[in-house]
């Protein structure tokens, strides 16, 4: 028999055949668990939530103003005025702004990616990027500053609100779905907390509308 | 991993002597034990939260065969090769057929501990593979050659002074104490490695039925990038994290960090299903997930299965007064504290752990903070009821019981023995009135004394009252 046999085999004797449940209905349910109270201004949530977890947050009424943004920002922390971003975020003014753009995947010695966000989630002020294409997931991990854009209308309460948008806009997963709370951090070292540990040291979120 | 847990009492003695280890294990308790206090406080329905979870926990296990059942057919269908091992050393044989069939050399881990069960590094290293593990904590365990003694911040037993020394030795730069100067150190050494691997391993904190999906949470990022630059990717983890929905997944999600480490969500929580699209620039061409039993299913329908819910948070050690003072070597396995020590024994062997479920004041503080739950002390006295009924404790021990339970059913003899040896005590103590040493319990008499009965027994007070 093979490992997998037995394990089965294993598992079905030790529960015995009559306590069997249809687990596909109780999937096809997906029921939600008990969601915590949320203040209904999400956008500030959102805001507050990410800045205590160490993200740089603005905010901008149009998409447009993103570009100039990005070139204040890096020129206020000395950072290089080059940057790759989502194929999906190249048409955006940068050169106009003073940013020499790169739109594809990052690479190990990109030191600035820009990247859009599938939603924000309030909860947490956290950020959801779906893999793809378009938007492929090394430029919000390998680069030391991660700029991020996401339209105020989509930021949502819950991650579980997530998922239902996520299943009617896309239907099923992308190969990755990262979300991601404020720059790569490690404690490992003395419980001490130190931000940028193997992905980037700093992340700005603008906020769109 | 080499089992050292019978070794635990020694262990333990030279634990508590060591300056350094003991300084180390004060920072863990104010970091984790404070900081999962103000985050669970910052939860409005924690308890309602929790309720919900340990249901979630308990319906996957209840019928865990269909919910792997489906795991396997969705992450199938999605392009993923899922394998099914039932020890440590098939997961080895399985990793090295897949470096071998896809000619893989350099492999990149993030931290996994179902990996440490099974001792891949070295199964993999004598197979002429390169290991190198990314988990900031893991790599200076790694450099050390020492195992993990916390699951969750697995070098809690370091200082940043041994670190230094460690790095300055094997990195040949300027040695530097500044822990964000080390932690730079090691992202720039580490790097390469991410970019060069061609197999990236990592565990997996939970498995989704619904969506055939890997779900990881990291807050360095080494998780996301040995997931997403190496060409293969192979993700290991027990049969027992499978839960059925992103919606479950999503209600764990707001204990585990909480619990673990005191923040509301990790950097980053990554959910991997299947392999890379077409046209896409990153991630993996092929993906496989090993699901582990060693020893799980055999919990099932006994008095050990509510051990199956956990989430590996690390809170039952954070809190543990035992753990907080002799540290997670002394375990002995990979598991430490209180869920190590019920699952040490159940996986290696009572008889190869006789002292862990012993390795407990009975105070309850696991069993208070676990988010799922688990009844961690009934477990533990589960597991000395077994270890005097298999005739695993040592003789005089046993010798010892059976004596008392021969008197104790005899109530003229315990009479008749307990005065007479309430007498000879207090004969024997002389003017001290107290014993400053006890033939056979130096242990006990070593840290303090024992006061020598001086008056009469329970018996003759109970009855000279009733009479009077």
């Amino acid at each position: 028999m093979s490992a997998r046999e037995n394990i089965l085999a294993r598992i079905g004797k030790a529960r015995g055949p009559a306590a069997a449940v249809d687990v596909d209905l109780a999937i096809r349910r997906h029921q939600r668990g008990p969601i915590p109270p949320l203040e209904n201004d999400l956008v500030k949530r959102f805001s507050e939530q990410a800045t205590r977890l160490a993200s740089d947050v603005a905010q901008t009424a149009m998409m447009a103003d993103v570009p100039n943004i990005v070139a204040g920002y890096l020129r206020k922390r000395q950072l290089p005025m080059n940057a790759v971003c989502w194929p999906a975020m190249a048409p955006l003014g940068w050169q106009d702004a003073g940013i020499g753009i790169e739109a594809r995947a990052a690479r190990g010695d990109d030191l600035v990616g820009i990247t859009g966000a599938f939603l924000g989630i309030a909860e947490t002020g956290t950020l959801m990027l779906l893999s793809g294409v378009q938007t492929p997931a090394t430029v919000s991990l390998l680069p030391e500053t991660h700029i991020a854009v996401v339209e105020a209308g989509r930021i949502v309460a819950t991650m579980e609100q997530a998922w239902d948008r996520l299943r009617v806009e896309w239907g099923a997963l992308p190969r990755a779905v990262n979300f991601i709370s404020g720059p790569s951090r490690t404690a490992d070292i003395e419980q001490t907390v130190t931000l940028g540990a193997h992905g980037p040291y700093r992340v700005l979120i603008i906020i769109v509308g | 991993m080499q089992v050292t847990a019978m070794h635990f009492k020694r262990k333990a003695g030279e634990n508590l002597r060591n300056e350094k280890l003991q300084k180390a294990l004060e920072k863990l308790q104010t970091k984790f034990v404070d900081g999962r206090a103000a985050a669970i406080a910052e939860l409005p329905n924690f308890e309602e939260v929790r309720d919900a979870a340990t249901d979630i926990r308990d319906k996957v296990i209840r019928n865990l065969d269909r919910y792997l059942l489906r795991f396997e057919q969705e992450a199938t269908a999605r392009g993923a090769v899922v394998h099914w091992a039932e020890t440590g050393d098939e997961v080895n044989r399985i990793v090295a057929e897949i470096a071998h069939q896809h000619g893989l050399h350099k492999v990149v881990k993030s931290k996994s501990m179902v990996s440490e069960e099974c001792g891949l590094n070295d199964a993999l290293e004598s197979q002429g593979l390169d290991v190198l593990e990314t988990d900031l904590g893991e790599y200076i365990l790694q450099l050390a050659h020492e195992p993990p003694s916390h699951i969750v911040a697995p070098v809690v037993h370091k200082s940043k002074e041994e670190i230094a020394d460690l790095f300055e030795e094997k990195h040949q730069r300027t040695r530097t104490t500044e822990i964000a100067e080390l932690c730079r150190e090691a992202r720039e050494v580490l790097r390469p490695g991410f970019l060069a691997a061609d197999l990236g391993i990592s565990g997996a904190n939970f498995i989704i039925a619904e969506t055939g999906s890997v779900l990881i949470v990291t807050n360095e990022g080494n998780g996301r990038l040995a997931t997403t630059l190496p060409r293969v990717h192979v993700a290991i983890t027990g049969i027992e994290k499978v839960v059925p929905t992103l919606e479950d997944v999503t209600t764990l999600l707001r204990l585990l960090p909480r619990s673990a480490t005191g923040q509301s969500i990790t950097n980053y929580v990554s959910i991997l299903t299947g392999t890379k699209e077409k046209g896409e620039s990153d991630g993996p061409e092929h993906f496989h997930i090993i699901l582990l039993d060693n020893g799980r299913s055999k919990l099932l329908g006994t008095e050990l299965q509510p051990m199956l819910r956990c989430i590996r948070c690390g809170a039952c050690m954070n809190h543990c007064p035992v753990y907080q003072n002799i540290g997670g070597h002394a375990y002995g396995w990979v598991y430490p504290g209180p869920m190590g020590s019920v699952l040490t024994p159940s996986f290696v062997g009572l008889e190869n752990a006789l002292d862990l479920p012993n390795a407990s004041t009975f105070c309850g503080e696991c069993a208070v903070v676990c988010p799922v739950k688990i009844p961690l002390p009934d477990l533990l006295r589960h597991l000395r009821t077994r270890q005097v009924e298999q005739q695993l404790r040592p003789w005089p021990e046993r010798a010892a019981l059976r004596l008392w339970s021969w008197m104790a059913q005899r109530p003229a003899v315990y009479a008749l023995g307990t005065r007479l040896a309430a007498r000879l005590l207090r004969v024997l103590s002389g003017s001290a009135k107290r014993f400053h040493y006890l033939p056979g319990v130096t242990g006990w008499t070593s840290g303090r004394d024992m006061p020598a009965p001086t008056g009469r027994t329970f018996r003759d007070l109970y009855q000279s009252r009733r009479s009077s």
